[in-house]
């Protein structure tokens, strides 16, 4: 274990701060792991369950899935995207500003990048971590019908950076918080609703599919449905994986920068 | 670097510039190895940003700037390895309890985590904090916080450290607590490199010092050779009733001392005799309302290069 721990730090300076944020997390982690269940238990027995169940007594499937095993993979992306969301703005705020927890870390042999990075790191694998979870229950009540699911777990931590990434450089740019709320309201409610998250984007009106088609989510959510239903071409796979790859490097690109203007004017 | 060389940190014509307003104004000096070397002016002086060039977390816009011996454009990383920093504001990590925001801290320097406990309960000892090791940050004193700031600062034992401002905002007796733990850092033979505008934090704690002001430095010396140069022995403070009184009585105390300086609630005369000038005041029939003599100390200094106190 320290073995692994001491070549990381060597080699990657940026899972120095990553480590930060996991003794942060160590004192909470159990009302992590239980939010991290009873989220996703509620989303599917509610939405799942209970409106799949009058779904499919008018209609039968969804895109030729149950609706449970429709909407499961949404919710799975849908809630990395919120919680990427989340800890992409007050936290980054918190470092910036309130504690300067980031520029303590700025003074040190580590850049502004790699805190940067660390954070991410950090995002990453906690949703990782939320994404492996989501899959027992909904695997256990019967919703991911193929062992390609397994892969959606990466596709759903994939699909929350290619958010983190840009929104994390955006609040680093930010002097106060006062736009985060509005972000919330008018980005991720809207993309959590309508990216093809519980139901087709074909049913939107055609201009809004197209705008559909262009968010992260809905490539997220198309990417992990492929994967828990097995049914994932290659050149649909690559066409997602390079959207949120896409959104993952631009967003780096304006990070480190918006990360050096703040902590090393 | 040769690793003898004594000097540590070498500014030449040091400048920075935010947009058009500029914060440091072509700034000459050097600190020498083992030394504690001071900054000392008032607020927007140019102190921290000063300081922030040296610490490696801001780029100079023009001059030169070497730090142990390397350049902080390209080695920045490689330079901040090697120093400590105690930044103005606390900026400890309140999720943290006292140990850990030690451990973390050293973890980011790349040390091995039973080394880095090893030293963190050292420093626990240095800086009298033993006994709050798991407690968390938040309701530690402001002198109890900024000793454990120092003690960070320490973790990757440091060649520099840059203390910015270390004791604004304590109560007497946590400044001393503190300066006597800078003290033994000194003997320690670290080098310590400090900004502060407090005369009396100056006069103590500083070899050497350079005054700055409006981003520029006006004097620099150790502090017995800037009141030798800039200031007499001694100095008589007048109070008057009211300004009228102390308009009228500057004419007269002119003659007085070697130097009349009127500031807004006193006169100061600068004198080698100040027991002596204070019996010529009173018998020449000036009456104010309390006369106090005292030795000259750097805010004297600043008060004749700048025409200003230097909490003005």
């Amino acid at each position: 274990m320290s073995d692994i721990t001491g070549g990381l730090s060597r080699n990657l300076p940026a899972t120095r701060y990553t480590e930060r944020e996991v003794r942060i997390w160590r004192h909470f982690w159990h009302t992590a792991a239980l939010t991290g269940v009873l989220v996703p238990l509620l989303f599917l027995g509610a939405i799942g369950l209970g409106l799949g169940g009058l779904v499919e007594q008018n209609q039968g499937k969804v895109a030729g899935f149950d609706y449970l095993v429709f909407v499961a993979p949404g919710i799975l992306a849908a809630t990395a995207l919120q919680a990427a969301a989340g800890d992409s703005l007050w936290p980054v705020m918190a470092g910036t500003k309130w504690t300067k927890a980031y520029h303590a870390a700025a003074a040190t042999p580590l850049s502004p990048a790699n805190v940067y990075r660390g954070y991410l790191t950090w995002i990453g694998a906690r949703m990782m971590l939320n994404a492996t979870l989501f899959m027992v229950v909904a695997t256990v009540l019967g919703a991911v019908p193929s062992f390609w699911g397994v892969l959606a777990i990466p596709a759903a931590a994939l699909g929350g950076l290619a958010f983190a990434a840009p929104l994390c450089a955006y609040s680093a740019s930010q002097d106060s918080d006062l736009s985060f709320p509005v972000i919330m309201r008018v980005a991720v409610m809207p993309m959590f609703l309508f990216s093809g998250t519980f139901f087709p984007v074909d049913q939107l009106p055609s201009g809004l599919q197209v705008v559909a088609r262009f968010t992260p989510l809905y490539h997220a959510v198309e990417l992990c449905r492929g994967c828990t239903t097995g049914t994932l071409g290659l050149s649909a796979a690559a066409v997602h994986i390079g959207f949120l790859g896409a959104c993952v490097a631009v967003g780096s690109w304006f990070g480190v920068r918006t990360f050096a203007a703040k902590l090393a004017p | 670097m040769m690793p003898d060389d004594p000097v540590l940190v070498r500014a030449k014509a040091l400048t920075k510039r935010f947009g058009d307003y500029v914060a440091v104004d072509g700034v000459d000096f050097q600190v020498r190895r083992g030394e504690v070397f001071g900054f000392l002016g008032p607020n927007g002086a140019g102190k921290t940003t000063t300081m922030r060039m040296i610490a490696c977390v801001s780029p100079f816009s023009d001059g030169e700037l070497s730090v142990l011996g390397r350049d902080p454009r390209t080695q920045g990383g490689e330079i901040r390895a090697r120093l400590g920093v105690v930044p103005q504001e606390d900026n400890l990590d309140t999720e943290l309890t006292v140990f850990d925001n030690l451990l973390i801290y050293g973890r980011y320097f790349g040390m091995p985590v039973a080394e880095v406990r090893r030293r963190a309960e050292e420093l626990l000892a240095f800086a009298r904090l033993e006994d709050r090791k798991d407690s968390r940050v938040d309701p530690l004193s402001g002198g109890m916080k900024r000793r454990l700031i120092i003690a960070r600062s320490l973790i990757n034992d440091p060649e520099m450290v840059l203390l910015d401002e270390p004791t604004t905002g304590l109560d007497p007796q946590a400044r001393h607590m503190l300066w006597e733990r800078l003290y033994r850092l000194k003997r320690e033979g670290v080098t310590l490199v400090l900004t502060t505008h407090y005369m009396d934090e100056a006069e103590q704690l500083c070899d050497r010092l350079v005054i700055m002001d409006g981003g520029q430095i006006v004097a620099e010396g150790s502090p017995r050779e800037l009141i030798e140069r800039y200031a007499t022995r001694e100095v008589v403070e007048l109070r008057f009733p009211t300004p009228e009184d102390q308009e009228a009585a500057v004419p007269r105390l002119a003659a007085m001392g070697e130097r009349v300086e009127p500031v807004a609630d006193r006169v100061l005369v600068y004198t080698a005799d100040g027991d002596g000038t204070a019996a010529r005041v009173h018998a020449d029939g000036v009456h104010p309302d309390s006369v106090l003599v005292r030795r000259s100390s750097l805010e004297d200094v600043f008060l004749h290069l700048t025409g200003r106190t230097l909490d003005e």
